[in-house]
């Protein structure tokens, strides 16, 4: 997935969880669950989405690596590979 | 309510319900049914409007519509008839369970195949179609083999229970879009109301003793006036009756009340904000918030005015509260190390959208520990504690853009974790697009607040009057812990408890709060119902 394929997903992902937020406008490095006010369930819609978006499997243990927009679009364009 | 006055014999009404303790005034947006329809105990026949939400409202009487009272569109203060309804035929009747009073889940436990042409009302139809369910399939419970509300929502329960299958995909990623309609989860009985709906002629429970004081005084006032002036907070000596010898009825109750209400709020909303709401898309409650970050759009005034009326009710309510309830505050600190080692295994093993949060383990706990404490499950009316039958969560939900709503999740002390995440991510969902069921916000007997998603390590809640206490639980957060001499860093969680000092005392709380840290350190209990299994 490019970098741009995987921003889109992130885009769309949020805006599906949290669509009262104009996510275009949004710091990309800021804390996403804080910013947008992501509880623990939404913040589980939100990694639906991405799962969905990206056709694969997000793993608990990778939600340390989606805490900022930047990171998201990072770890879906590297599939999630370090 | 019920049975109304200056209608014909045997005529009842469908009122304006109470859906919750703070609700006033309702609108109907919506009328499922009309003159001519047969609705039974349980359907859902109107969606209301109140200041927090859509509701489902459910007909506590079987009947046939006679005459729509109030149109769509207009506000009326809680208890003015909407509808009335006729008597069923006599043959139609006792299937109704409009015999003694029985309970509606005296259903349950009857089996015997549809025959054909058994009689299916539309409102079954309907809840089969927005269940998904195929009518075909299921096996009528009802006299003569009819299909029940409760067959469907055991067949569409069944549905959900195989979880492998490719079934109807959960509506995670829909939570907010409009319009879609979201699969209910199974309620699993035709709701029965706790709270003192007035609609109902025949209690479900025994009816309240009336305070022997007030006897004495010689005020005349029925068990239900009694239940509803206690929860409407007026005092019988100042109310005027107008029953035979001057007794006390629940008419006069709400006149009385009407009084002592401010009335100029309660107008000022209904103007600003029922109007507005009813030309917004009734589909698109999704509220910015006043603290938004850069990015937000602007809230438009009608939003902005639901939110000062959710600000309004929240604010009544909890004032009476404070000014009501003696709480007593008790806080204990779990070790969750083994509940997040067993959710982290279990998480692995579920697709992604029915992965269990911890919010679940510990919802599922404090419903287990209210079963087997009671003295924490229930309602102070009437200077007395009245313990629930079944424990109904209220879940504290905070509303997208501000606001607070907490409807309940009924009956969940014996539904397996699975079961409880799912219809927790339903009633959330549902909560936050704005359609409810009038018994998910009457019938809370215990409510659950966590705040552990803000960051705060503890709450110390306002109890949901005429609820007993309010469990808080903090964030899940790292600490140093001791445990068999030695020192470690474990996941824990603060987990308080606000309880209702002339309900109970501190021991009973202690209790409570101990059983509740118990379940969660340990959520698999070998030979025991725990929190798993």
């Amino acid at each position: 997935m490019t970098p741009e394929e995987a921003r889109g997903v992130v885009l769309a992902a949020l805006r599906q969880t949290a669509p009262e937020v104009d996510v275009g406008k949004l710091d990309p490095d800021a804390p996403l669950r804080e910013t947008v006010e992501l509880d623990s369930l939404d913040f589980e819609n939100f990694v639906v989405q991405l799962s969905e978006g990206a056709g694969r499997r997000i793993e608990e243990d990778d939600y340390p690596r989606l805490a900022t927009m930047t990171e998201c679009v990072r770890f879906l364009a590297d599939g999630g590979d370090r | 309510m019920g049975t109304g006055a200056g209608s014909g014999v045997g005529t009842t009404s469908f009122t304006m319900p109470v859906l919750g303790a703070d609700m006033e005034s309702g609108t109907v947006t919506e009328w499922l049914v009309g003159p001519g329809d047969t609705v039974h105990k349980g359907d859902v026949v109107a969606v209301i409007d109140t200041a927090k939400a859509d509701i489902d409202a459910e007909c506590l009487h079987s009947g046939v519509v006679e005459e729509i009272l109030v149109p769509t569109g207009r506000s009326v203060p809680v208890g003015t008839p909407l509808a009335t309804l006729r008597p069923l035929p006599a043959e139609l009747r006792e299937r109704a369970g409009e015999g003694g009073g029985r309970p509606a889940r005296r259903e349950r436990g009857r089996t015997g195949k549809a025959p054909r042409g058994a009689p299916t009302g539309p409102l079954v139809r309907r809840l089969a179609q927005e269940l998904g369910v195929d009518l075909a399939q299921v096996t009528g419970t009802g006299r003569g083999g009819a299909i029940t509300r409760a067959d469907v929502q055991r067949a569409a329960g069944a549905e959900v229970s195989r979880r492998r299958e490719p079934a109807p995909p959960e509506p995670v990623q829909q939570e907010r879009v409009p319009q879609v309609p979201v699969p209910q989860v199974p309620v699993p009985l035709e709701p029965v109301p706790l709270e003192p709906v007035p609609l109902e002629p025949v209690s479900p429970r025994p009816e309240p003793v009336p305070r022997p004081g007030e006897r004495a005084r010689g005020i005349r006032i029925s068990p239900y006036a009694a239940r509803l002036a206690a929860e409407l907070g007026v005092a019988p000596a100042t109310i005027h009756g107008t029953g035979p010898g001057g007794a006390i009825r629940a008419v006069d109750v709400r006149t009385a009340h009407a009084r002592e209400v401010e009335a100029p709020p309660s107008e000022a909303i209904r103007e600003a904000v029922l109007e507005p709401m009813r030309e917004r898309p009734v589909e698109a409650p999704a509220l910015p918030a006043p603290r938004r970050p850069a990015g937000a759009r602007d809230l438009q005034a009608g939003a902005r005015d639901r939110i000062a009326a959710m600000r309004a009710t929240t604010a009544r309510l909890m004032a009476r509260s404070k000014r009501e309830i003696p709480h007593y505050y008790l806080s204990t600190t779990i070790d969750l190390a083994e509940a997040l080692g067993w959710l982290r295994g279990r998480n692995l093993e579920l697709p992604v959208e029915e992965r269990i949060v911890p919010a679940a383990v510990l919802l599922k706990a404090t419903a287990l520990a209210a079963d087997r404490v009671p003295e924490m499950n229930g309602f102070w009316r009437n200077d007395r504690f009245e313990p629930a039958p079944e424990v109904n969560l209220g879940v504290a939900v905070s509303v997208r853009g501000g606001g607070l709503i907490t409807p309940a999740l009924l009956d969940v002390a014996g539904v397996p974790l699975e079961t409880l995440m799912a219809r927790l991510r339903d009633l959330v969902g549902r909560a936050r697009s704005g359609r409810l069921r009038g018994a998910e916000l009457a019938a809370g007997t215990l409510t659950v607040t966590n705040l552990g998603d803000l960051g705060v390590d503890s709450v110390y809640g306002v109890i949901y009057p005429p609820q007993v206490a309010l469990v808080g639980f903090g964030r899940v957060v790292e600490r140093p812990w001791a445990e068999g001499g030695m020192l470690g860093v474990r996941p824990t969680v603060t987990a308080t408890l606000s309880a209702d000092h002339r309900a109970s005392d501190g021991s009973i709380g202690g209790r409570f709060l101990a059983e509740i840290a118990r379940l969660v350190a340990r959520p698999e209990v070998p030979g025991e119902r725990g929190v798993v299994g």
